[in-house]
């Protein structure tokens, strides 16, 4: 077992940015991923192990100039009961509704979901959808430096991103969505809880005349990250979601899924969902 | 050899300390250095309850907590949810609902209603079933568990009386 020669549990997020900035630290919050990880020997602790959980102002929700801020320590039970998430994206406390377990729910932060940067990731499908962006922070000239970066440009491959091992995740934000803002999530598995995705589907947009603008969908767990469904997104925008469009993007979505055989389902499968679930988000949205 | 930590926090009620591995589980903590052998290993990864506690109010599963996160926190285990005249109400209800049968999930099963039931006075079957979706019973199954957390509701019972 790799040697871990020190444990620090810093109070405020310039003493983790430093700590951070000579590298080869293990970050966690709740631990609910590094955990099992650790433990089946997928992954491998760094000399020094970081707890998070105690950095003050890095949790809480927010709604400051119509954009929503998340902290990167919220954890899924807050996201799940918080009114504010619940009136302005009631996508996002959908997903947690069906995140994991109470337990796990009570600990797991939101930042560790979007870093852990799995393709099943719950709560990443429908921050796609809100269009959201991770700010990154890190130490350097004696100050912290922060950059921002939309989330579907932040997942390279399976728990990687382009987040820097001397960067720490500090928040999640999304413009509040417009009044007639719809979005739907739909994820799979074989029991309702506890259910590492085998497909998940998310569509959102400006929803009134029966028309779907600014069409936003993500899939999970049908390639190697989250992802933003452009084809699908160009077959349903600004048309009225009757059932030719619907089909059209049923098709589409096969030119932005590109599932593989692994141990939860086949890629046939995967696909065979995929437009089941499609084609039932869509009708929900209509339906609105 | 790595770095050892010392942390001190309140368990079942009582001031503690504890000198531990930075990688070691609280579950493994809880059983191995405190003899609390009531918190089940069962599944190790998050998957079965068997292992929850409660910190700070809410619960968790112990089995993924790093132990070293305890510091200055409160943890509360079975063994922490007896009165002094014994059971508490959602012990004695699962006693006599004949909830247990092996009886390994019951101490899981019991923190994660007792919470659920602390939080909501008013729960009803469907959310019970719900709340204890993340617990797993080999045996029994479900239908008395929940028999046994509705009359506990009906009691009107919660963790702390």
């Amino acid at each position: 077992m790799q040697e871990i020669t020190s444990y620090l549990a810093p109070r405020s997020l310039d003493e983790a940015l430093q700590a951070m900035a000579t590298g080869d630290v293990t970050v966690f919050c709740g631990g609910t991923d590094l955990a099992p990880q650790t433990e089946a020997g997928v992954r491998r602790y760094s000399t020094r192990l970081m707890n998070i959980r105690r950095i003050e102002n890095l949790d809480g929700i927010e709604e400051k100039d119509g954009v929503i801020r998340i902290g990167a320590l919220t954890t899924i039970s807050e996201i799940r009961r918080h009114p504010l998430i619940a009136g302005a994206a009631p996508i996002l406390a959908e997903a947690a509704e069906h995140f994991a377990s109470d337990q796990i729910r009570n600990v797991a932060s939101i930042g560790g979901n979007i870093c852990n940067a799995s393709p099943a990731g719950d709560m990443i499908n429908p921050l796609l959808v809100l269009d959201a962006a991770v700010e990154l922070a890190s130490w350097a000239d004696g100050a912290q430096q922060k950059r921002r970066v939309p989330l579907e440009h932040f997942f390279t491959s399976p728990q990687r991103t382009v987040k820097r091992a001397d960067e720490l995740l500090t928040s999640v934000t999304f413009r509040k969505p417009a009044a007639d803002f719809v979005g739907r999530f739909r994820k799979s598995g074989p029991r309702p809880a506890l259910e590492i995705s085998t497909v998940s589907v998310g569509v959102g947009g400006n929803f009134s005349g029966g028309v779907l603008r600014n069409a936003r969908v993500a899939f999970g767990s049908v390639a190697p990250t989250p992802l933003r469904a452009r084809h699908v997104e160009a077959a349903l925008e600004g048309c009225k979601l009757n059932a030719d469009v619907i089909s059209a993007a049923l098709v589409a979505a096969r030119s932005d899924a590109k599932p593989i055989d692994d141990v939860r389902a086949s890629a046939w499968y995967r696909s065979h969902l995929l437009e089941v679930f499609l084609e039932e988000v869509l009708h929900h949205v209509r339906g609105n | 050899m790595s770095v050892a930590i010392e942390i001190s926090f309140t368990l079942n009620g009582r001031l503690v300390s504890a000198r531990i591995p930075p990688t070691m589980k609280t579950l493994t903590m809880l059983r191995d250095r405190f003899g609390l052998s009531g918190t089940k290993y069962a599944c190790g990864e998050g998957e079965c309850g068997a292992c929850t506690i409660r910190v700070d109010g809410k619960t968790q599963n112990s089995c993924l907590m790093f132990a070293a996160d305890c510091d200055g926190r409160d943890i509360v285990t079975i063994e922490g949810l007896k009165t002094p005249t014994g059971m508490n109400p959602v012990q004695k209800a699962f006693v006599e609902h004949g909830a247990v049968q092996c009886g390994f999930c019951m101490p899981g099963m019991i923190m994660q209603a007792d919470y659920l039931i602390a939080n909501n006075p008013h729960l009803t079957r469907q959310e019970a079933q719900r709340g204890l979706e993340g617990n797993l019973c080999r045996c029994t199954g479900y239908t008395k568990v929940l028999d046994a957390v509705e009359s506990a509701v009906e009691q009107k019972c919660c963790g702390q009386c």
